[in-house]
C-alpha cells in the first residue's frame, strides 16, 4: 500500500509538471492550429533563468524565501518575454503560410534556441539547488511523499485553478475563447486577434517557467536538452487530453504522469517512455480526438 | 525619412534583444564553487548583431510584401535552368560526369561525405512520398532508417546472411513496419499523425536502446560487413568508392521511382488525399489503400537506405536514430520543396555537405541551422525549388473536335 502511494505521489507530481507544459501547447494549439515545438526549451530556459538568478542571490547573500520570490519571478517575465519573441519572430510572419511552414520553423526555433543554450552556457548537467520552501509533513506521510513532490502538486493546482478562472471569467479569456473557436469571426466582433494570440503564448510560457523551476528543483540537475523530452512528453499529453481542451491537458498530463509512474514502479524503469507513447497510441486508436477532445466535423 | 523610422525600429529591437538576453548571455554561474562570472562584451554582440539582423528582417519582410504582388510573370533563371531542354541538358551532361569522375578527383574523405550525403537524398526522396506527395505528415520517419540498418546488421550477425540477400529484406521488413504504423493511424488527421509517427519512433529507438539482449543496447552492433563484389577483396578505400557508386544508382533509381509513382494513378491519388481527404473519398478513391501504399512505399526507401547506411559505416547504434535525424530528412523535404524531386535532391545536398565544409563553425552549425530552417520558411516557404504539377493541356484540335460531334449530334 505504501508502494502504491508512493508511486501515486510521483506520478500525481509528474502529471502536474505534464499538465502544466501541456497546456502551453493546447492553448496554443486552440488558437493557432500549430504545435509549438519550441514550448520545450521555454521551459528550459525559464529553469536556466531561475539557476542563474538564485546563484547570483545566493553569491550575494539573499535569504532563501527571497531567493526563491525574485528568481521565479525573474524566470516567468523572462520566458514570457522569450515565448512572445519567438511568436512574433517565427510563426507571425506565417500565419498565411501552409500547415507545414510553421511547424517547420518551431522545430527550427527549438534547435536555434538548445544551441544558444548550450554555446551561451554550458553544454554539461548543472546541478540544480533546492529552491521550494520545506513543507512540514505529518509524520505518517512523510515517507510516502516528499516535500518538494507536494509543493509541486499543491503550486500546479492553484495555476490550473487560476486558469481556469481566468479563461472563464475575465474579458481576455473570453477574447481567447473565441479566437480559438472562429479567428475571423473573432476578428469581425472587434477582438485584437495578434494582442490574443501574444497573451496565449505569454501566459503559456510563464506556466512552462513555473513548471521548469519545480521539476529543476525536485531532480536537481538541469542542461540544455531537458525542454526537448519533456516538451514531447507534455505535448503527447496534450494530445491524450484532446489537444485545444484546457481540461483535456491538465487531465492528459495527470493520465500520463500516472500511468508512467505506475508502470515504471510495477513493470520496468527502463521502458518509462516507450509506456508513454504506447498508451498515446492506445488511447488514439479509440478515441481519434483525444480523451476530452472534440470531434470536430470536417468539411469539404 | 522612411530609413530612419526602419532603423529607430531595429534600435528599438536591439534594445528587447540586449534586455532578452541579458542573464543567459552575460552571467555564467559556476554552481558548485559559487562563481558568478560576468560577460559583459557579449551584450555589445548582441546589440549589433540584432540592430543589424532586424534591419535586414525588415528590408526582406518588405521586399518579399512587394514581390508577391508582381508574382508569376517571369520564370526564375534556376527555374529555366532546371525545366528548358535548352539548358538542362548540357547542365544534366555536366553533372552526370562530375558524378562518374568525383571519387578519382576528390579525397577518400569527400568520397565518404558525399556517400553520406546520398544517403539522405535516398531518405528525402522517400519521405517526400509520404510528405510531399501523400500530405502525411510523419515526424518518426527515422524508425523505418532504424528498422533497415537493424535488420541488416541483426540478421547478418545472427544467420551471416549477405548484404545483397539483406537489402530485399530490409526494405520490406521497413515496408511491413510502414503498413504497422500506418493501420492505427488511418483515422487520425495531420498534428495527431506527426505526434504518434513521433512516438512510434521514440519506441523503436528506446527499445533498441534497452533491449540489450535483442540489440546490443546502446552501445551498438559494429563489425558489419561491406557489401561484396562478385567475391573480389576490395581495401577500405576502394568500397568506398564502391559505396559510393552503389549509392549513385540507388539514388537514381529512388528519383526513377518516385518520378513515374508521382505522375501515375496512385500518386495523383495521393494528390488527392493531401489535397482534400473528404473530396477524395467521394471521388471513389480508396482512402485506406492509398494512405498504407503511401506509408509503406515511402518506408521501403528509408530500409533501404538503412541497410546502405549499416554497410557504409560498419557500426551502427541506437544514438544514430533519434528525433533530430527526423526533423533533418524533414527540413530536406520541407527545404527542398515539397513533392519536387530535384529539391530534395538539392536540399539534401545542401544541408549534408554544407555543415562539412563549414567545420570552422563547427560549433554553431546546429544554431545555424535553426536559424535557416526559419528564415526559409518566412522568406521562401514554398522551397528552393517549388513542385509544379504535370497539367494536361487541352489542344485547339479536339476542342473543335469536340465541337464539331456537337454540331452532327
Amino acid at each position: 500500500m505504501n508502494y502504491f502511494g508512493e508511486l501515486f505521489f510521483s506520478g500525481l507530481t509528474r502529471g502536474s509538471i505534464y499538465a502544466l507544459l501541456a497546456l502551453g501547447y493546447t492553448m496554443v494549439y486552440g488558437i493557432l492550429q500549430l504545435i509549438n515545438f519550441a514550448h520545450g526549451e521555454i521551459y528550459m530556459i525559464g529553469a536556466f533563468t531561475a539557476l542563474i538568478v538564485a546563484s547570483v542571490l545566493t553569491v550575494k547573500g539573499f535569504s532563501s524565501i527571497a531567493i526563491l520570490v525574485l528568481a521565479a519571478v525573474v524566470a516567468v517575465v523572462y520566458s514570457a518575454a522569450y515565448g512572445y519573441t519567438v511568436e512574433k519572430i517565427a510563426y507571425k510572419p506565417l500565419r498565411q503560410a501552409p500547415r507545414l511552414s510553421p511547424l517547420i520553423s518551431a522545430i527550427g526555433m527549438s534547435i536555434f534556441l538548445q544551441n544558444y543554450i548550450m554555446l551561451a552556457q554550458t553544454s554539461d548537467f548543472l546541478p540544480y539547488p533546492n529552491l521550494l520552501p520545506p513543507i512540514p509533513l505529518f509524520n505518517r506521510f512523510s515517507n510516502i511523499i516528499g516535500p518538494s513532490e507536494l509543493s509541486i502538486v499543491l503550486t500546479s493546482a492553484i495555476l490550473m485553478i487560476l486558469l481556469t478562472l481566468f479563461i472563464k471569467f475575465t474579458k481576455t479569456g473570453k477574447a481567447m475563447r473565441a479566437t480559438a473557436q472562429d479567428k475571423e469571426m473573432a476578428m469581425l466582433v472587434g477582438v485584437n486577434v495578434n494582442r490574443v494570440i501574444s497573451t496565449t503564448f505569454i501566459i503559456g510560457s510563464a506556466l512552462a517557467a513555473i513548471g521548469g523551476i519545480l521539476i529543476a528543483s525536485h531532480t536537481g540537475r538541469i542542461n540544455f536538452y531537458i525542454g526537448f523530452s519533456a516538451g514531447i512528453k507534455a505535448f503527447t499529453a496534450a494530445v491524450l487530453g484532446g489537444i485545444g481542451s484546457i481540461p483535456g491537458a491538465m487531465l492528459g498530463g495527470l493520465v500520463l504522469g500516472l500511468a508512467e509512474s505506475f508502470a515504471t514502479g510495477y513493470i520496468s524503469s527502463d521502458y518509462e517512455d516507450v509506456f508513454a507513447f504506447a498508451l498515446l497510441v492506445l488511447i488514439l486508436i479509440f478515441k481519434p480526438s483525444g480523451l476530452l477532445g472534440r470531434a470536430n466535423n470536417q468539411k469539404v | 525619412m522612411k530609413i530612419t523610422a526602419e532603423l529607430k525600429k531595429s534600435f528599438y529591437i536591439a534594445l528587447w534583444f540586449i534586455l532578452l538576453t541579458f542573464p543567459i548571455m552575460v552571467i555564467r554561474v559556476n554552481t558548485i564553487e559559487q562563481i558568478v562570472i560576468w560577460r559583459w562584451v557579449n551584450l555589445l554582440y548582441v546589440g549589433i548583431g540584432s540592430f543589424v539582423l532586424s534591419f535586414l528582417w525588415q528590408l526582406f519582410l518588405k521586399k518579399k510584401s512587394r514581390s508577391v504582388q508582381t508574382i508569376g510573370t517571369k520564370p526564375s533563371p534556376l527555374r529555366r535552368l532546371l525545366y528548358e531542354p535548352k539548358f538542362n541538358r548540357p547542365a544534366l551532361v555536366v553533372i552526370a560526369i562530375f558524378t562518374i569522375i568525383f571519387p578519382f578527383i576528390f579525397s577518400h574523405y569527400q568520397v565518404n561525405i558525399m556517400t553520406t550525403a546520398l544517403i539522405y537524398v535516398m531518405l528525402g526522396l522517400g519521405l517526400n512520398i509520404e510528405v510531399g506527395l501523400a500530405g502525411l505528415l510523419d515526424l518518426g520517419y527515422v524508425a523505418f532508417y532504424a528498422v533497415g540498418a537493424y535488420s541488416y546488421a541483426l540478421l547478418n550477425y545472427h544467420f551471416g546472411l549477405g548484404f545483397w540477400t539483406l537489402l530485399p529484406v530490409g526494405a520490406i521488413l521497413a515496408a511491413f513496419f510502414g503498413i504497422l504504423i500506418g493501420l492505427p493511424v488511418l483515422r487520425l488527421r495531420g498534428d495527431y499523425l506527426a505526434i504518434v509517427t513521433l512516438g512510434f519512433a521514440e519506441i523503436i529507438r528506446l527499445i533498441l536502446e534497452n533491449w540489450n539482449t535483442f540489440s546490443f543496447g546502446p552501445s551498438g552492433i559494429s563489425n558489419i560487413p561491406r557489401p561484396g563484389l562478385f567475391g573480389i577483396k576490395l581495401n577500405s578505400e576502394q568500397s568506398a568508392i564502391y559505396m559510393y557508386y552503389l549509392l549513385v544508382i540507388f539514388c537514381l533509381l529512388a528519383i526513377f521511382v518516385v518520378h513515374r509513382l508521382k505522375n501515375s494513378r496512385i500518386g495523383r491519388a495521393w494528390n488527392a488525399l493531401r489535397e482534400d481527404e473528404l473530396a477524395c473519398q467521394a471521388a471513389g478513391i480508396d482512402k485506406t489503400r492509398t494512405k498504407l501504399t503511401a506509408f509503406a512505399l515511402g518506408a521501403t526507401w528509408a530500409g533501404m537506405a538503412g541497410v546502405l547506411f549499416a554497410a557504409k559505416t560498419t557500426f551502427i547504434n541506437p544514438a544514430s536514430f533519434t528525433f533530430l535525424e527526423s526533423a533533418m530528412i524533414l527540413s530536406i523535404v520541407v527545404l527542398g520543396g515539397m513533392g519536387s524531386i530535384i529539391g530534395v535532391v538539392i536540399a539534401a545536398l545542401a544541408i549534408i555537405l554544407l555543415p562539412e565544409y563549414l567545420r570552422v563553425f563547427s560549433d554553431y552549425r546546429m544554431i545555424l541551422f535553426g536559424a535557416v530552417l526559419i528564415t526559409m520558411m518566412i522568406f521562401r516557404p514554398q522551397g528552393i525549388i517549388a513542385d509544379m504539377r504535370k497539367k494536361y493541356e487541352s489542344h485547339k484540335t479536339s476542342g473543335s473536335k469536340i465541337k464539331g460531334i456537337d454540331q452532327n449530334g
